[in-house]
């Protein structure tokens, strides 16, 4: 019996001490809600893994949400082409922090095969990944040993409050842009030059507040 | 058995009586007729109206650098773009196919969406990636690439990975989501 830290005298022998850090990353490590941003063969094996007989809610991650704003985990399942590009940057931007992201698949990953001027290659080139899986597609296991990776991860690095996402002045930036393209009532994100643009305006819009 | 369609000697026979002797030829039990683009319409119109009555497709090859002549038909050589329409007759079982060339610069010929109503996104799909114009089209826009794209990327000379247009997106960081 280890010594009785005098803080908690008085406490039945059932309570579990720990940091807060590491207790929120166990809940949120044990309840990942996938969003299934599934396009191509990977989204096949993607649905194989939540069905009954690779059965991910043995790791917590079985709520599939097809809305962003339910969810907490995108996995790119597929090839990602030009034009859906700016929809997967909208729905990633969508997602309620803390978010993660996995790529699935060779196609999501790197642009596979499809090395062909409609198709993206890699995503990791235009949102944040945090874990990537091989294969063409990868069998369930491979994207199950990735959310436990992942899970790893979580708790590990994540905080609480977030900071492991956090860089000084981003929501401030964000806020920047939204204010300053609302008024245009146009997707700038699909407009190379606007974008430019914009993050001049924005730029000048922080210096100025 | 693979499909053999009738044959369309009697067609070929009132187009020619119509429109002047017009090139055909035969492969694999199928005909191919080549219209000059200045009459192509008033051709397929006349088709429509001895029974023709389906559109199967509107497509296009592009034959730049190409060795032999299309088809091995004379008065297909030396043109760029050659556009197929395939048409059926639902009644007959006919089928043929039309050969229509167009070229640089400002390749254009006549739409038929009058004619069909199914030829207007199969005509806006050709626009997209052959940057054929067809004129009296009522909404000639892109139909499978994205709006702001601006080339017409089945063309021969358009390389197969683009010309950077899909490495042309900000870039989403962590700490700008």
């Amino acid at each position: 019996m280890a010594m009785k830290d005098p803080g908690l005298e008085g406490l039945p022998e059932n309570v579990m001490v720990g940091k807060l850090d590491a207790l929120a990353n166990w809940c949120r490590k044990n309840s990942l809600w996938p969003m299934p941003f599934a396009t191509a063969c990977c989204g096949i094996e993607l649905m194989a893994t939540g069905a009954s007989k690779h059965d991910l809610a043995r790791f917590g991650a079985e709520v599939f949400r097809f809305s962003p704003r339910q969810c907490d985990l995108m996995i790119v399942a597929g090839r990602v082409v030009m034009k859906m590009l700016p929809v997967l940057q909208r729905i990633w931007q969508q997602m309620h922090e803390p978010k993660w992201c996995i790529s699935m698949g060779a196609c999501a990953s790197t642009g596979g095969v499809f090395d062909t001027y409609a198709v993206v290659q890699g995503i990791d080139r235009f949102i944040p990944v945090d874990m990537y899986v091989p294969g063409c597609p990868p069998r369930p296991e491979q994207l199950i040993q990735a959310i436990i990776d992942l899970q790893d991860k979580i708790q590990r690095e994540g905080t609480i409050t977030g900071r492991e996402f956090d860089t000084a002045g981003r929501q401030l930036r964000k806020r920047a842009l939204v204010e300053i393209a609302a008024p245009l009532s146009i997707d700038a994100s699909r407009n190379p030059v606007l974008q430019r643009e914009l993050a001049a305006e924005a730029d000048a819009f922080l210096a100025r507040s | 058995m693979p499909f053999i369609p009738p044959p369309v000697d009697d067609v070929l026979a009132e187009v020619n009586g119509r429109f002047g002797p017009l090139e055909s030829s035969l492969f694999r039990g199928q005909t191919r007729l080549i219209v000059p683009e200045a009459r192509a319409f008033e051709v397929l119109e006349f088709l429509k109206e001895i029974g023709f009555d389906l559109l199967v497709d509107v497509s296009c090859v592009d034959y730049l650098e190409y060795r032999d002549p299309p088809m091995q038909c004379p008065s297909a050589s030396g043109h760029r773009y050659g556009l197929v329409y395939l048409l059926a007759a639902t009644a007959t079982n006919q089928r043929l196919t039309i050969r229509v060339f167009v070229d640089d610069p400002d390749p254009t010929v006549a739409s038929v969406v009058p004619l069909w109503k199914a030829a207007n996104w199969l005509e806006r799909e050709v626009w997209d990636l052959f940057g054929i114009r067809f004129t009296g089209h009522p909404d000639l826009r892109r139909l499978v690439m994205p709006e702001e794209f601006t080339a017409h990327p089945l063309r021969k000379d358009y390389p197969l990975q683009g010309r950077g247009e899909r490495h042309n997106f900000p870039v989403i960081t962590r700490d700008r989501s």
